[in-house]
C-alpha cells in the first residue's frame, strides 16, 4: 500500500495480529472435499473384463481471500499534486549523479518546510533486469537516495524505504526513452 | 522420481494385489506371465489411441467428450508415447461394450494401445469406468472406475492419464499438478495516490492452464508465489502494508497465514523446504539484501548469507540440505550454492554467464539447475546446469525475453516466462527444449512455479 497514515498503520496492524478473526470474514467461496480414496487397479486377463473397483475423484477448488485496503483521501491528493520530485538513475545503478541529487536536494528543501511529513521512498527500475534482480535493485535505488537524504539532515525515521524492481513502470513502452523514465526512485508522502 | 527401481517390481505388487499372484506362482509353467506393459515396434514408443469415452446417456454427451480430448493431451504431454492423432480414427465405431473393441480395427490404423472408457451422469453425479486394452494381445491392462461430482470433468481424465503413465511408465505424471502465477489481467488500479499502477494478484491453474483462478482480491501488489510441498498453500509476498510481506494461503480453507509482520523492512521471496516445515526468504531487516530461513510460522528466524552485496531468489535441493541463490558479489548477477543449516560453503555455479538469476533446482532423478541467463542487452534465455557434468544446456533462443523458469515435479518440464507473444505470459516446455506451450493469455503473467 503506497499511502497510509498512522491509524491505517496501526489498523493493519491490529487485523493481522487478530488473523483468525479476520479470516473468519472471507469465507472461502468452496468447501474442501475429503481426499481421493485409492483403490489398487484390478488387472485382468482377456475378455470379458472384471468390472472395474471404484475410486472417488473429488474436485478441489481454491478460494480467493479479501482484504481490506486502507486508503487516505487528502493523503492521495497531496501525492497527486506532489511537491516532491522523482530522482532518476543510469542502467543498472544506484548512484545518484548530479542531476538525481539537485532532485533530491530539493525534495529535501519541501521535507524541512513540512516538518510534520513521514515519505516513502519508492525504488523502481525498467524491465531489462530479470524480475527478481531488480527488487534488489531498486531496493539499493531507494537506500541510496535515503542515505542522501539523512546526510542532508532529514531524521532517519521520516523517511521508509520499499522496492517495486520493475512491477510499475511509469512509461509502459519498451524503448530507451521509457526505461529513463522508468528507472527512477519516487517519493510518496506516507504521513503529514 | 521419474523411473522406478524396476518395472519388475512395480508389476509385481500389481500383480499380487489383484489376487493373481498365487494363481502364477501355482501355474507358472502352464500360464504365461501377465504381460501389463504395451510396448511398440521395436525400441519405438507405444502408439496410443483415445477414442471418444462413450456416453450412457444424452446427458453425458458434453463432458465423455471434453475427457476424452484432455486425456489425449495429458498423454501427449509427457511424451512417453506417440498419440495418435483422433481424427485418423473417428470412422472406427464407438465400442458397445467392453468386450466388443474392434481391435482389428485398430490394428489396422497402427494402435498398440487403445482406452475404452464410459461415462454415467445422473444429476452432479459421475461415474467414470476406464479400461486400457493392448491390442494385439486383445488383453486388458488397466480398468478402474471413478466416480464424483461433475464440477470438474477434466480431473477425470487427469487422474486416468496420471494412473496410465504410473503403471505403463513408472512415471509421475503431472496431469493433476498446478501452477501458480501472478497476473495483471484484472486491470483494477491500485489503491493509493498513483494513478497509473495496475494491481497483481496471485493466481493458480491446472498445469495445462485450465481453471485459472485468481487466490487473492488485494488490489495491491502480489509478487512471487510459491507451493507448499503438499499443494495446499501458496506462499507470496504482498504489499498490503507498505513494505512487502510473506503470506502464506491455504487455498482450499480461506485462512490466511502472515509469518512476517513489518512496515518497515521487507520479507519476500518465500520458498517452502522439501519437507514443507521451514521457508526460505529475503529480507533487508540487517540493511541489505540478504537471505534468511524460518520455520513456516515465522519462529526460529536465522541468517543465511551475509555479505555486502544483495543475496536473493533462493532455491531449495531436493533433499533440502543445500539452497541456490543470486548474488551480485562480482559486479553481476550470478548463481551461488550453499549449505542450507548455516550458509557455509558458498560456491559459485555461473561462471560463464555475463548475468544469471532466478535458480530452479531440479527433483531427482534429474541433477541440475535452470536459470534465466542473459543472452542480450534487453533480454534473457532459459539455461540448464547439469550439477554432475557442469554443462549447460539452453532451452529457449531469443525469441522475445524468458524468465522465471520452474521445474515440474517429475522434471520432465519446465514452467518459465516469455515476452514472445505480446505482454509477459507463462509457457510450458520440455526439459529438451521441445513442445513449449502458451498457457496464459490475458494480462501479463509472471513468475510460474509448479506443485509437487
Amino acid at each position: 500500500m503506497v499511502c497510509s497514515r498512522g491509524l491505517g498503520v496501526a489498523l493493519a496492524i491490529m487485523c493481522l495480529m487478530a488473523a483468525p478473526a479476520c479470516s473468519r470474514r472471507n469465507k472461502p467461496v468452496a468447501t474442501p472435499q475429503p481426499a481421493p480414496t485409492v483403490t489398487e487397479p484390478p488387472v485382468v486377463q482377456g475378455p470379458p473384463p472384471a468390472p472395474p473397483r471404484t475410486q472417488r475423484v473429488d474436485d478441489q477448488q481454491p478460494a480467493a481471500l479479501s482484504e481490506d485496503s486502507v486508503s487516505d483521501r487528502s493523503l492521495d491528493e497531496l501525492n497527486r499534486n506532489s511537491p516532491l520530485r522523482p530522482a532518476f538513475f543510469l542502467l543498472d545503478s544506484s548512484d545518484l549523479d548530479d542531476a538525481g541529487r539537485s532532485v533530491v536536494t530539493g525534495n529535501v528543501d519541501v521535507l524541512k518546510k513540512n516538518p510534520q511529513w513521514v515519505v516513502t521512498i519508492e525504488g523502481h527500475c525498467d524491465e531489462r533486469g530479470t524480475a527478481e534482480y531488480n527488487l534488489a535493485l531498486g531496493e539499493r535505488r531507494a537506500s541510496a537516495v535515503k542515505t542522501y537524504m539523512v546526510s542532508l539532515g532529514i531524521a532517519p525515521d521520516r523517511l521508509r524505504t520499499v522496492s517495486y524492481g520493475k512491477e510499475f513502470p511509469f512509461d509502459q513502452a519498451h524503448n530507451e526513452d521509457a526505461w529513463g523514465k522508468n528507472r527512477r526512485a519516487h517519493f510518496v508522502i506516507t504521513a503529514k | 522420481m521419474r523411473r522406478l527401481p524396476t518395472i519388475a517390481a512395480l508389476l509385481a505388487i500389481l500383480v499380487a494385489t489383484a489376487g493373481l499372484w498365487p494363481l502364477a506362482a501355482q501355474n507358472q509353467n502352464q500360464q504365461p506371465e501377465l504381460e501389463i506393459v504395451i510396448g511398440g515396434d521395436g525400441n519405438s514408443p507405444p502408439h496410443y489411441a483415445v477414442p471418444d469415452f462413450v456416453a450412457a446417456s444424452p446427458e453425458a454427451a458434453e463432458i465423455a467428450a471434453a475427457m476424452s480430448q484432455v486425456l489425449w493431451d495429458d498423454l501427449a504431454f509427457e511424451r512417453e508415447f506417440d498419440l495418435i492423432p483422433r481424427d485418423v480414427y473417428k470412422t472406427i465405431p464407438a465400442a458397445r461394450s467392453a468386450d466388443q473393441v474392434p481391435f482389428s480395427s485398430w490394428r489396422e490404423v497402427g494402435a498398440d494401445a487403445v482406452f475404452f472408457c464410459t461415462v454415467q451422469k445422473s444429476g452432479d453425479k459421475v461415474v467414470v469406468q476406464a479400461r486400457l486394452f493392448n491390442v494385439r494381445t486383445r488383453q486388458q491392462v488397466f480398468s478402474k472406475e471413478y466416480t464424483g461430482t461433475a464440477s470438474n470433468p477434466r480431473l477425470y481424465a487427469h487422474t486416468i492419464a496420471d494412473e496410465v503413465h504410473l503403471q505403463q511408465r513408472a512415471l509421475r505424471g503431472v496431469a493433476r499438478t498446478k501452477l501458480t502465477f501472478v497476473s495483471d489481467r484484472n486491470k483494477e488500479r491500485l489503491l493509493g495516490p498513483i494513478d497509473n499502477r495496475e494491481v497483481k494478484e496471485i493466481y493458480v491453474s491446472d498445469y495445462d492452464g485450465a481453471n485459472q483462478r485468481r487466490i487473492t482480491t488485494t488490489r495491491q501488489l502480489n509478487i512471487n508465489p510459491s507451493w507448499s510441498p503438499d499443494g495446499k498453500a501458496v506462499a507470496y509476498s504482498s504489499y498490503r502494508n507498505l513494505t512487502p510481506q510473506i503470506f502464506v494461503s491455504l487455498i482450499y480453507q480461506g485462512v490466511l497465514e502472515n509469518p512476517t509482520k513489518s512496515t518497515t523492512v521487507s520479507n519476500m521471496m518465500p520458498v517452502f523446504s522439501p519437507d514443507g516445515t521451514r521457508i526460505a526468504f529475503v529480507t533487508n531487516r540487517d540493511g541489505n539484501t540478504e537471505i534468511y530461513v524460518m520455520n513456516r510460522d515465522g519462529s526460529n528466524v536465522r541468517r543465511l548469507t551475509n555479505h555486502p552485496a544483495y543475496e536473493s531468489t533462493p532455491t531449495w535441493s531436493p533433499n533440502g540440505t543445500q539452497i541456490a541463490f543470486t548474488s551480485d558479489r562480482t559486479g553481476k548477477a550470478q548463481i551461488y550454492i550453499m549449505n542450507a543449516a548455516d550458509g557455509s560453503n558458498v560456491r559459485r555455479l555461473t561462471v560463464s554467464e555475463s548475468e544469471a538469476d532466478r535458480a530452479t533446482w531440479s527433483p531427482a532423478p534429474f541433477n541440475e539447475i535452470a536459470y534465466a541467463g542473459r543472452t542480450s542487452s534487453n533480454g534473457f534465455d532459459i539455461k540448464v546446469h547439469d550439477l554432475a557434468t557442469s554443462t549447460v544446456k539452453q532451452i529457449t533462443f531469443g525469441e522475445g525475453s524468458n524468465e522465471s523458469p520452474a521445474y515440474s515435479p517429475n522434471g520432465k518440464h519446465l514452467a518459465f516466462t516469455s515476452t514472445r507473444a505480446g505482454g509477459t505470459q507463462v509457457f510450458t516446455i520440455g526439459r529438451d527444449g521441445r513442445g513449449i506451450k502458451q498457457l496464459t493469455r490475458s494480462g501479463n503473467n509472471q513468475t510460474p512455479a509448479w506443485s509437487q
